[in-house]
């Protein structure tokens, strides 16, 4: 029982990383960014290559190693993000919406198959493997890593927090995100701080790609495909555009999802998390944190 | 709010040469003739297959064109339909020793509810939350036929009894039916309902205020695709006489996205010419397997970028 609750959170956290992203992105153009997921995967290749650039590590540094990677990961990602706004997303922003769902699809292919072209579509397992010695505690079996793992997540979405409501960008963010023709009535350079916000949430997503990739082992080029439904679900089940909304909603994506499991069977797990998303959307569509919003015409 | 849509879908310019061509009624004439005289020219079973091939694709973009060519609405798991329209002919036909036009009513009642279930709850929504639950719902259904027993699992169903047995009149079955799918439809798009389809898609909220019930209007949109696609999904399970989850992945969903796209939304001629296309590429394209889908990911981005409106638009009479 205890281990179902640990699992849960322990992926969980990985969602609600991942998640952060799409709700930045949505909440602040109304954009459902399909290569979100995407940029996870990039974020474990781009991981993958420094850290087999760094060549052979002893284990007892993986751990500090891991984390320089990780900022590093982060950076690269999030230049990734900021240049798919750019070429993909900014030139349609007036088009109709659905012109600018189909660039996001495209977008997402061609980071896709881009990878695939570039790395092989076998999967690549990880240089760095955080395995090792776990503990007891409370009846449930966890590692060292794990509590790291986490921890790198919770201070990540604190700092975001931290972000959004206390700095002068953060504000920016609200305010385009009420309304954009006004703030930049107000002086706020609308375009510069969606290309941030782009990359904030794409560097987010790099980081979890990383953290994934260390701890299952193996990547691949679609793992990103999966990873990004699951991250809208939990985008949806918290209040899709709410910062600690999407960090519940993944929290608890990954409870249901590891109690789920354990009734149903492995196999059923997907198709379980997609369940809740439907059920989610038909009966409280603005999530557990959302607020009710009345289209404006 | 009405100021940010600028650009329509399609009607902007004025006709050239060429799209005057296609707006023509003799282009289908002239489609269909080649499609029925490209047996003589070339029948080897290869190109036979690839030819029946195009032609189901044909059919599923021509269902797939109702719902987000007319109305607006992104479906990313339309295979989804396929593979049910599949599975339930080939249950039906290798359980119960029916032959496959047997099933046809089945599978037009079951792609029917499959269309209310996933459409019913979503289509109150925004149209962006539609795109994601599709998504899901098309891996649902490939995880589901992976899973159960009834579904063969991951090896799928073998043994489908085939409609006729011959490739080649199977080949001109398949054109009689995927021509009278594609007038259907094009044939919906004039209707009554094709135009409150694409009221809804270009202003959703003066439709609603014009009287048009939205709802029922998009349901009813939902539905006509999920019926093409079952029905495309009876084809595709004739002609391999074997199905397994491997065929109804979100690649698929997301080719015959394309062919919709790029031959312009909307356009019943322009996605014809679109499904061919991305359906013989691949063949012709067979060196760049490695890039094929890289390439088709850059293309959607370039047409949504500079051709909107797709690369055969649709051009509406209703407009001065």
């Amino acid at each position: 029982m205890t281990q179902l609750i640990w699992n849960g959170l322990f992926v969980g956290s990985f969602y609600a990383l991942v998640a952060l992203g799409y709700s930045m992105v949505y909440g602040i153009i109304k954009l459902l960014n399909f290569a979100h997921g995407d940029l996870y995967m990039l974020g474990a290749f781009v991981g993958f290559a420094i850290l087999g650039a760094v060549g052979g590590v002893s284990p007892s540094m993986a751990l500090p190693l891991l984390l320089v990677v990780l900022l590093a990961t982060m950076v690269v990602t999030g230049l990734a993000g900021v240049a798919l706004e750019r070429i993909a997303y900014r030139p349609l922003r007036r088009a109709p919406r659905l012109s600018l769902l189909i660039t996001a699809v495209g977008a997402s292919f061609a980071l896709e198959y881009g990878m695939r072209a570039v790395a092989g579509a076998d999967p690549q397992v990880y240089p760095v493997r955080l395995g090792g010695t776990s503990m007891e505690f409370l009846g449930a079996r966890l590692t060292l890593q794990q509590l790291v793992l986490m921890g790198v997540a919770v201070v990540l979405m604190i700092a975001l927090n931290l972000l959004v409501t206390r700095t002068r960008e953060g504000r920016a963010m609200r305010a385009i995100a009420l309304d954009p023709r006004t703030s930049a009535l107000m002086g706020i350079n609308v375009n510069s701080v969606i290309s941030r916000t782009f990359f904030v949430g794409s560097a987010l997503a790099g980081a979890a790609g990383v953290m994934a990739g260390a701890y299952y082992g193996k990547i691949d080029f679609m793992m990103g495909f999966l990873i990004g439904l699951k991250a809208f679900t939990a985008a949806v089940i918290g209040g899709i555009g709410n910062i600690p909304g999407t960090m519940l909603g993944g929290l608890l994506l990954g409870l249901l999802e590891s109690f789920g499991t354990y009734w149903l069977g492995g196999e059923w797990r997907d198709v379980f998390a997609f369940g809740v998303l439907i059920l989610f959307l038909t009966v409280r569509p603005t999530g557990l944190l959302g607020e009710r919003v009345t289209e404006r015409v | 709010m009405s100021t940010t849509k600028v650009r329509r879908l399609g009607t902007d310019k004025p006709p050239t040469r060429v799209s005057r061509m296609m707006q023509n009624k003799w282009a289908g004439v002239a489609g269909l003739l080649i499609a029925l005289l490209a047996p003589f020219v070339n029948a080897t079973p290869y190109a036979l297959s690839v030819m029946t091939s195009a032609a189901i694709f044909v059919m599923l973009a021509a269902g797939l064109n109702i719902v987000v060519g007319y109305c607006g609405l992104l479906d990313l798991g339309y295979v989804a339909f396929f593979a049910v329209g599949a599975y339930t002919s080939g249950v039906l036909s290798t359980r119960f020793d029916l032959p496959l036009l047997v099933t046809v009513p089945a599978v037009i009642v079951v792609t029917v509810i499959a269309g209310i279930v996933i459409g019913a709850p979503t289509l109150r929504l925004r149209s962006d939350y539609l795109a994601i639950v599709t998504l899901g719902f098309g891996e649902i259904i490939r995880i589901t036929a992976n899973n159960l027993d009834v579904t063969g699992g991951p090896s799928g169903i073998y043994g489908i009894p085939h409609l006729v047995g011959s490739p080649v009149i199977f080949y001109y079955v398949t054109v009689v039916v995927v021509s009278l799918a594609v007038l259907g439809a094009a044939r919906l798009g004039r209707s009554r309902l094709g135009r409150a389809w694409r009221f809804v898609r270009e202003d959703e909220d003066a439709a609603e205020a014009m009287g048009v019930h939205t709802y029922r209007v998009k349901l009813a949109a939902y539905i006509a695709g999920a019926v093409w696609g079952g029905l495309a999904g009876v084809l595709f399970a004739s002609q391999l006489s074997a199905i397994s989850p491997g065929s109804f992945t979100f690649l698929q969903s997301a080719l015959v996205l394309m062919a919709v796209v790029l031959g312009g939304m909307g356009s019943m001629p322009g996605v014809v010419i679109g499904a061919v296309v991305i359906s013989i590429l691949p063949e012709i394209l067979r060196g760049l397997a490695d890039y094929r889908f890289l390439l088709f990911g850059i293309l959607l981005i370039i047409v949504m970028l500079l051709r909107p409106q797709g690369l055969w638009p649709a051009r509406s009479k209703e407009v001065s």
